[in-house]
């Protein structure tokens, strides 16, 4: 089966042959596999979005190729659409793309664009907004008299309804307050679970790529700095740090233990898994531990 | 793309050029656009393409970026020099004859004159953009039209919006990209398909950008609100603007180029 994604030494510069010319992708290449859950982590400018929007051909690479299942992007260019129903994109904040007069209408846009049957999106739409827990009496109100996570989730669902094989998302939950946070990044999840969609999460909390990804990219000045399992990628937290990026708090407090001087691991990322680690120290060690 | 618009791009720097009173920058920019059109002979259109060549490579701006602020309106150009190829009519025999089209010698004189002016006149007007802040740029205006005060026109407050106009014109280029990349994402065809179907498909940009553009002229009235903004009376600045004696050495040199081109003409046959 060929990858979800594959990236072929794609790099990208922003106007080129100009005095403000700025390479944002330098020969990038790896592969996502069909049905995986991965993260994409880097510091600001590092080319993250830049990279995501490769993905539909809203960016056209300067040199290199993507293949978006085993299809190259750009071999015939009038045919770029196509893709775009395939791979849905979630730009960051994308509350603010919102346009129609009523909630059901906006998410509608994505499906009626793609000529389906009046039926069809009826139950695309119904579909994709209970999964961004959307309720039935929201539909027929204006999307602008929503909160601002309420606008949120009809956004995703606008691109949720799109059904595509390929969801991508840009820091989905930037700016929403903790509870929003876990309702959206969990909907992804699920929707992840049950579809089986490829799913890209950008995000800048290590926290939530702990919790959600399988693997991790780590971008950094346009290259790929490491692309592995989520474990692996944590577990070399000082070359992270040197990136400027962090790695999850409780990763942190491993590290510190051992530094102390605790014989226990520190591919530790998410606090479920930490709780087991200590009560195995604490096992292994008959309670000797100070913790 | 959106992108490529340079209209009112700064570019900072620190040469003569940049450095240089906007007062006078902006006076002599006017003038050279006027002497443009006085100078209508090959003579002045190649001193107005000198001096304004000397002035690019003073600022140091690449000369790549002339071509750059043309292109948007090479349309114009071409279709101006075209119909003047055309509709000139000399008294000479025709270069070229065929069918009702009839090429004068005048007529490629003039289509030549028209586009180089065009190019210059736009190179030129970038150049003062370029070297100048919009802020500087809006002050330096203000300044100018003081006078007119007197005569209860709101001198400071159009000078105020149109900074603000100037400041949002980026954002609102980058906000316009992006809505239209959101969009398209979802299977918008922007560019493609009918007139008709054209214009339908810019209201899923329109209305977010107007929506977005509204959110944000209320976020700045509150903003401005908060540091206790009160119009124009009564406001001190931190940086005066002052004539130096490099302005006016530069302001002279310029004068005796302006006073050559308009020489050219007691010299060299006038075309057009």
């Amino acid at each position: 089966m060929p990858a979800a994604v594959r990236v072929e030494e794609l790099s990208y510069i922003y106007n080129q042959g100009m005095p403000d010319e700025t390479v944002a992708l330098d020969r990038v290449s790896f592969e996502i596999e069909e049905g995986a859950f991965v993260g994409v982590i880097g510091s600001t400018g590092c080319g993250k979005s830049t990279l995501i929007s490769h993905f539909n051909g809203i960016n056209r690479p300067t040199s290199g190729k993507v293949y978006i299942g085993g299809e190259d992007l750009w071999a015939d260019p009038s045919d770029i659409r196509r893709f775009r129903f395939q791979v849905g994109l979630v730009f960051q904040y994308p509350e603010y793309q919102l346009f129609e007069e009523t909630v059901y209408k906006d998410i509608a846009f994505g499906p009626g664009n793609m000529g389906l049957a009046r039926e069809e999106i009826d139950a695309r739409v119904r579909r994709a907004a209970a999964f961004c827990g959307i309720e039935e009496a929201w539909l027929a109100r204006s999307p602008f008299e929503l909160s601002g996570g309420q606008k949120r989730r009809v956004a995703i669902a606008g691109v949720l309804a799109m059904e595509p094989k390929l969801l991508v998302l840009d820091e989905p939950a930037a700016g929403l307050d903790p509870e929003g946070r876990d309702t959206i990044l969990g909907q992804i999840k699920e929707y992840h679970r049950q579809t089986g969609a490829t799913t890209v999460l950008v995000s800048h909390s290590m926290e939530d790529i702990a919790k959600y990804a399988d693997r991790v990219l780590v971008l950094s000045g346009g290259r790929v700095a490491m692309y592995d399992d989520t474990d692996k990628v944590f577990a070399r937290a000082p070359e992270l740090l040197e990136l400027g990026l962090s790695v999850p708090e409780v990763t942190k407090i491993f590290l510190r233990l051992r530094e102390m001087g605790l014989d226990i691991d520190t591919d530790v990322y998410t606090v479920k898994y930490a709780v087991k680690t200590i009560l195995a120290a604490r096992a292994g060690k008959g309670g000797g531990a100070p913790c | 793309m959106l992108r490529d618009i340079t209209i009112g791009q700064h570019f900072p720097g620190n040469s003569l050029l940049h450095r240089m009173d906007p007062r006078v920058k902006l006076v002599l920019t006017v003038a050279y656009i006027v002497m443009l059109f006085v100078g209508s002979n090959p003579a002045g259109l190649a001193i107005s393409i000198v001096f304004l060549t000397a002035l690019y490579l003073t600022a140091k701006i690449p000369l790549k970026m002339v071509a750059r602020s043309v292109k948007p309106i090479l349309p114009i150009i071409l279709f101006t020099a075209v119909l003047n190829l055309f509709f000139m009519t000399g008294t000479s025999e025709p270069l070229l004859a065929w069918w009702i089209f009839k090429i004068y010698r005048e007529g490629v004189y003039y289509a030549i004159v028209m586009a180089v002016r065009i190019i210059c006149l736009i190179a030129g007007t970038s150049l003062l953009t370029y070297t100048t802040s919009p802020i500087v740029l809006t002050d330096a205006i203000e300044q100018l039209l003081k006078p007119l005060a007197r005569l209860h026109l709101p001198v400071h407050e159009l000078a105020m919006m149109m900074t603000i106009a100037l400041r949002f014109i980026p954002t609102l280029i980058e906000e316009t990209d992006k809505i239209m990349n959101a969009q398209k994402a979802r299977g918008a065809q922007l560019d493609s398909g009918k007139l008709s179907q054209r214009v339908r498909a810019l209201i899923p940009v329109l209305i977010p950008l107007f929506i977005s553009a509204f959110r944000r002229a209320d976020e700045l009235a509150m903003a401005m609100e908060c540091r206790c903004y009160h119009g124009g009376e009564g406001r001190t600045r931190l940086k005066q603007l002052r004539l130096h004696a490099s302005d006016i050495v530069l302001a002279a040199a310029a004068a005796l180029v302006f006073a050559a081109i308009g020489m050219s003409n007691l010299f060299f046959e006038r075309i057009g």
